[in-house]
């Protein structure tokens, strides 16, 4: 119950602030199983691309959260829980566990999930290279859909380091699903899907 | 005539501004039946291609008259405060539009949050609360002199000249202008017996400015000629402009009846308030050729924006003209 007030909270005031408007350029909102992928600029992004989906969607699909930022206050944690029904990795590999591992539960379990493959936020125009993430999970479950995404501006409404936002348009564009070709080398892949997300920035 | 004139005469102020709006509703709704019926009507010949894009067109702008009689409606119902809170909602989303289409910095954000937050606020405070003289003042005074200090507590120097000016003249556009529709609804005239009418006043004022617009609009879209400066508009010319003025400025003194003014000063105060207003809009074409946008969030952009600056421009440049005309000469 309080989890949805402030659902019905944090969505009005993206809507407010970032206007939190969707563009569909290659694929329509569909309940199909997907994996989300899109360039990383700031903590915002999470909320925003949450925003973004539409009400139907975004029941069944759970971004990604660093456990160290996401975590760091009750506040933080119950929000990323209850309202994001976020899935929590590690960013810091500790020991042998595989830092996939929640990742590859959610989606055994049939959710979508929001990835953010760069790991950490970037400052430069164009995205870091991606991570392996991506590609292990494209090589280990083949049915679920690639879905590119680009997020405009968001770095702007909230810059490293500053606490309030400040009222700026942002949309996220979403593209056409990439597949990962039979025998295609890891970076290959990693690099055509890099280029995907950057190749929605200019639509 | 003279008897429904008498008739309107007797009512109270409400009564009266109920009636304009019972009236502006009721030509809307023609309008629209009108053009609703139109759309049935189709003709197997050459030209009907051309009239159905006309009706488009035309649909757009009665859509777009539709939202804004709307907004003043209620902005008028919901009582002093209400309409404030309205037009510095407005006020909130065109800023916002001016702010993402301009590229600002990282060292800008305290500035940005102070001008979203801290200013836009306080200047609708002030309207609504009647202060004018410092609400005249506040933001071309003290505002312009505290933000390029926020901008140089950053630390950022680069272009540090360009983006202080692009914050001021979104201010000055967005936050300034817009917070004087709320201000015309709030003045009074005690000498000329003219007070809780100012609806009358903001009517006034978008009407005119809105027909002298789409007068030179539609003129200019007819007329032949080059357009007088092709740098910034494609349409513009100065013999449709004039013509708009003229049509603007007659009509403001057909309508003198609901101002203070006399029929003579009402002309006078049409044409000013069109002159800022049209040219006003040319203004922020030239900001837009300058930015590479073609129009103020364009459904297209990457930003989503969608338009309000495009339809609020001449009204932004229109009524702190002429709040400070009225003021200043009949001693609001």
């Amino acid at each position: 119950m309080l989890a949805k007030a402030m659902g019905i909270f944090l969505l009005g005031l993206v809507r407010l602030l970032t206007g939190a408007q969707a563009r569909w350029h290659g694929c329509p909102p569909k309940a199909e199983q997907r994996i989300y992928f899109a360039n990383h600029q700031s903590h915002a992004d999470l909320v925003m691309i949450w925003a973004a989906l539409p009400q139907e969607l975004r029941s069944i699909t759970r971004p990604i959260a660093a456990r160290d930022y996401w975590t760091r206050s009750r506040l933080r944690e119950w929000i990323t829980t209850a309202v994001f029904n976020a899935i929590y990795v590690d960013r810091a590999r500790t020991g042998e566990q595989d830092p996939l591992e929640p990742l590859v539960r959610a989606l055994e379990n049939g959710d979508s999930i929001i990835l953010f493959p760069e790991g950490t936020r970037g400052h430069a125009e164009e995205p870091q290279p991606f991570k392996a993430g991506l590609y292990n999970l494209a090589l280990r479950f083949p049915q679920v859909v690639l879905v590119p995404a680009w997020i405009a501006n968001v770095q702007r409404v909230m810059p490293k380091g500053e606490v309030v936002p400040v009222p700026i348009l942002c949309s996220v564009t979403f593209g056409a699903p990439i597949e990962l070709q039979p025998g295609e080398d890891r970076h290959a892949f990693l690099a055509r899907a890099r280029d995907a997300v950057i190749a929605l920035r200019d639509l | 005539m003279r008897a429904a004139y008498d008739f309107l005469r007797t009512l109270s102020p409400e009564q009266q501004v109920g009636a304009l709006f019972f009236l502006v509703f009721g030509i809307l709704a023609v309008a629209s039946i009108a053009v609703f019926l139109l759309g049935f009507r189709s003709r197997p010949d050459a030209d009907d291609a051309s009239r159905q894009e006309r009706l488009a067109d035309l649909r757009k702008l009665l859509s777009t008259s539709w939202a804004m009689v709307v907004v003043f409606w209620v902005g008028w119902a919901a009582g002093n405060a209400g309409a404030t809170l309205l037009f510095a909602l407005i006020a909130f989303f065109a800023l916002r539009e001016f702010i993402t289409l301009s590229p600002t910095r990282r060292a800008d954000h305290r500035s940005l949050v102070l001008v979203f937050f801290v200013v836009l606020p306080v200047q609708f405070w002030l309207a609504a609360t009647r202060r004018f003289d410092l609400f005249t003042v506040f933001i071309p005074v003290y505002v312009f002199l505290a933000l390029p200090l926020a901008s140089a507590l950053g630390g950022d120097t680069q272009r540090f000249l360009e983006r202080n000016a692009k914050l001021q003249w979104g201010i000055m556009v967005c936050v300034y202008g817009m917070s004087h529709v709320p201000a015309l609804l709030l003045l009074d005239f005690p000498q000329r017996s003219y007070e809780g009418k100012g609806a009358f006043l903001v009517f006034f004022v978008v009407f005119v400015v809105q027909t002298c617009m789409v007068v030179q609009h539609l003129l200019a879209r007819q007329s032949q000629r080059p357009p007088s400066i092709p740098g910034v508009s494609r349409s513009f010319n100065w013999p449709s402009w004039s013509l708009g003025m003229a049509v603007g400025s007659l009509l403001g003194g057909a309508l003198s009846f609901i101002t203070p003014f006399r029929p003579g000063q009402a002309v006078a105060m049409a044409f000013i308030a069109c002159a800022a207003g049209s040219l006003g809009h040319l203004v922020m074409k030239a900001i837009k050729r300058d930015r590479g946008v073609p129009a103020w969030g364009h459904r297209a952009s990457v930003t989503g924006a969608n338009g309000l600056l495009d339809r609020v421009d001449a009204l932004c440049f229109g009524a702190p003209v002429f709040f400070h005309s009225a003021r200043w000469y009949f001693g609001g």
